[in-house]
């Protein structure tokens, strides 16, 4: 007799899926699916898919899903947790789409306390449309519309999502992980357990930002984007909780 | 015992579960899928300790790992 020892999870179907080899949008489809199945919450949960290379999402996880318009998944998503309140409701959003476009609806959603749990890859690059120039590049990283690399005084500096939510009273949790290494993913996972329990229990909104890669536009293989995440990435972007308000003893 | 399984069709080739497997015993080879890439395949299935590395850093899902029960 032998034991499973992992199995794709049943919230994730058996459509190949789009993305690039190597990118790590799979390995977090994958750890959300595993912890809404941990808590027991895989018949009860509504996605919110983004605009951006996750703009498939809706194909490959069994649960109801959403497409927003660009950026305004939050504001979908607030709309689908009022109507629903007793779902598990989770929006899954890029840089690009999160940081820029929909700056406003992230802020506002955070600020209101929505009960809700966003998913948050940061890349540093917009993917999708060929790798852009995205508001969390890093200074000096060279991109299609920074051929140069990003120049704080032309360009402006990378914004910081976690450290910028976290200075509002809404949020009840808010942290970085990343997805570099076995031991990262298994931390992420972490995360996102506490952050859907959040929800669960009603203590408002939580966002996990996940450091993320694209092989494809940084120009690297997939195991060197890894390797640039935990070298250069995650100093620019440390990891770590940075608001938890606690569960209810 | 077998202890992984490959859902084949879905490999990319990418390379992360090579990366990540501790005892060193899984490589692309040279077999191609319907899409066109490489796919990953392990060489040596009785050093393989279940530690299910590889199917954690897999992107896609591909890997299914199995593990001897204890008696």
């Amino acid at each position: 007799m032998d034991k499973v020892v992992f199995r794709k999870p049943a919230l994730l179907n058996d459509t190949p899926m789009h993305y690039c080899p190597g990118c790590t949008h799979g390995i977090v489809h994958r750890l959300i699916a595993e912890v809404l199945e941990e808590l027991g919450e895989h018949d009860n949960v509504i996605g919110i898919a983004p605009v951006g290379c996750a703009v498939f999402a809706y194909n490959y996880f069994t649960c109801d899903m959403f497409e927003a318009a660009h950026g305004r998944a939050p504001s979908v998503a607030t709309g689908v947790k009022r109507a629903n309140p007793d779902s598990t409701v989770f929006v899954y959003q890029g840089d690009g789409d999160l940081a820029s476009i929909g700056m406003a609806e992230i802020v506002h959603a955070a600020t209101r306390g929505e009960n809700m749990t966003v998913i948050f890859i940061n890349n540093g690059i917009y993917g999708m449309t060929g790798g852009q120039m995205a508001p969390t590049t890093l200074p000096g990283q060279k991109t299609t519309t920074s051929p140069h690399g990003r120049s704080a005084l032309e360009h402006g500096n990378p914004i910081k999502v976690c450290e910028l939510l976290s200075t509002l009273t809404g949020p009840a949790y808010i942290a970085r992980t990343s997805v570099h290494d076995v031991k990262a993913v298994k931390n992420t996972k972490e995360a996102f357990k506490r952050g859907f329990t959040m929800q669960k229990q009603k203590r408002g909104f939580s966002l996990i930002e996940i450091l993320s890669t694209c092989p494809t536009n940084f120009h690297l293989s997939p195991l060197a984007s890894l390797e640039y995440v935990r070298d250069v990435a995650m100093k620019a972007y440390p990891l770590g909780v940075y608001k938890d308000i606690g569960l209810p003893v | 015992m077998k202890k992984l399984y490959f859902d084949e069709k879905l490999c990319k080739g990418c390379g992360l579960c090579v990366a990540a497997c501790p005892k060193k015993i899984l490589a692309i080879g040279s077999r191609v899928n319907a899409m066109g890439y490489a796919v990953a395949e392990c060489i040596d299935e009785n050093a393989c300790i279940s530690c299910a590395f590889c199917a954690t850093m897999c992107p896609d899902c591909v890997i299914e790992v199995h593990k001897e029960a204890k008696a």
